[in-house]
């Protein structure tokens, strides 16, 4: 029943509905880290979606050998290799054609190995047993959503560094109240879809 | 911990330890592995669930990184660590499924997911690679004591706010309308930056507090002589 949901409604879901950071939960530490300045938000958000796209096709295909030969335990490990692997490769092709884009990302672009939202979009893909146009729709909207919250995020605090706050608010504190009531202006969402759960 | 350590370092190791437990906590000091910390902390079960399989890993993988630091090949190794946390993961993921089904479908696709997470990656980087066997497990213990400690501060005010119960016993009686918010996601954001703001608080006041002794030294000694 899960995999029949139309692509334009898997996308949205993953864009706004079920927000990846802020109603999943995922790749909350590059949204804590590198919120705090618009253009890098911005550079992230596209480095990360563009590499959530590719590792989500890998991980599609990793998924479909690994099924045919019942090797299922091997899916964990395999799925973090390919991501270290497309994280590399994204790192070098940058290098090669926009050594701006690729000096602007700087240490960020590694990082996205870590990011728990890239592996959490090929986890939930395979658990949900979606088809490759329904997975590519999929992490194309978790891209999107993350891109948007990132962006949103830096808005906000880029405005916050001007005005005057109490100073025990000036740590982190203060980004996770944000993120709060961002969260809480994105379950306004909900239903959008129609059959949201 | 039954580590059998020469008598200097004992002290050396208990600090270790306790390091982890506040002054390096990994979630209000470090902020690392936040995506569970928020994720599974509507609830204190689901809390220490997770801590427990966190330090599982965590002292699995860091014990292994540590005592394999001589072998692996510098180049490689963030690789290697992170074959090895994939590893003990999809042991925990198995070990999980295999005690309680009902607590593995409430935790999710978050217990694969502690390979991710940074504090285990970081620990093994930037401890485990460079000290000796027992320093890295029982660091590695004190940093998961930490983190579960923390996981528990969130999981008891949510599932407390959240539900009325704490553990699944009514804790304030019938009549306590449940702020429903506080189990949605935007309540571990504001339970979190609460607790984080509340620990800032604390510490400028002890910070104020030795600024004005200082003074308050200094200036008896200027005017002694």
């Amino acid at each position: 029943m899960q995999a029949e949901e139309s692509l334009g409604y898997l996308f949205l879901n993953a864009f706004l509905i079920n927000n990846f950071v802020l109603a999943m939960f995922l790749g909350l530490c590059p949204f804590v880290g590198t919120s705090a300045r618009r253009d890098t938000a911005i550079n992230m958000g596209i480095a990360t979606t563009f590499v959530m796209l590719i590792s989500s096709i890998c991980a599609y295909g990793i998924n479909v050998i690994l099924v045919k030969y019942g090797l299922e335990f091997l899916r964990l490990i395999s799925y973090i290799a390919i991501i270290a692997a497309a994280v590399q490769l994204v790192e070098m092709t940058l290098k090669k054609f926009s050594p701006v884009l690729s000096r602007a990302l700087g240490i960020y672009l590694p990082l996205i190995t870590t990011n728990c939202a890239i592996l959490g979009v090929a986890l939930i893909q395979t658990a949900k047993g979606y088809g490759f146009l329904q997975s590519v729709a999929f992490s194309a909207g978790a891209g999107a959503g993350f891109a948007l919250a990132l962006i949103l995020m830096a808005g906000l605090r880029e405005k916050l560094e001007l005005a005057n706050m109490p100073s025990v608010t000036q740590a982190a504190g203060l980004s996770m109240m944000l993120a709060g009531i961002l969260s809480m202006t994105f379950m306004g969402f909900a239903g959008l879809g129609g059959s949201a759960t | 911990m039954s580590t059998p350590a020469p008598k200097q370092e004992t002290s050396v190791t208990l600090e270790i330890f306790t390091a982890g437990l506040w002054k390096e906590n990994p979630i209000f000091v470090m902020m690392l592995g936040l995506c569970p910390t928020l994720a599974v902390t509507n609830s204190l079960a689901n809390a220490l669930a997770m801590g427990a399989a966190t330090i599982f890993v965590l002292v699995g993988s860091n014990a292994l990184v540590s005592g394999l630091r001589h072998f692996i090949p510098k180049q490689i190794r963030i690789t290697t660590y992170i074959i090895i946390i994939a590893t003990f993961v999809t042991l925990v993921d198995y070990l999980i499924q295999a005690i309680s089904l009902e607590m593995y479908n409430a935790l999710g696709a978050f217990i694969q997911l502690i390979v991710v997470n940074c504090l285990i990656l970081g620990r093994a980087e930037a401890y485990a690679s460079k000290n000796s066997f027992n320093k890295s497990v029982v660091s590695a213990a004190g940093m998961g004591v930490g983190f579960t400690f923390a996981l528990a501060c969130l999981g008891s005010v949510r599932e407390l706010l959240g539900s009325g119960k704490l553990l699944g016993f009514q804790v304030f009686g019938d009549n306590f309308e449940p702020w429903v918010v506080m189990i949605l996601p935007p309540g571990g954001f504001i339970v979190l930056g609460s607790w984080l703001i509340l620990f800032k608080w604390i510490e400028q006041r002890q910070t104020k507090k030795i600024i004005s002794s200082d003074a308050a030294t200094h200036c008896t000694v200027k005017h002694n002589p």
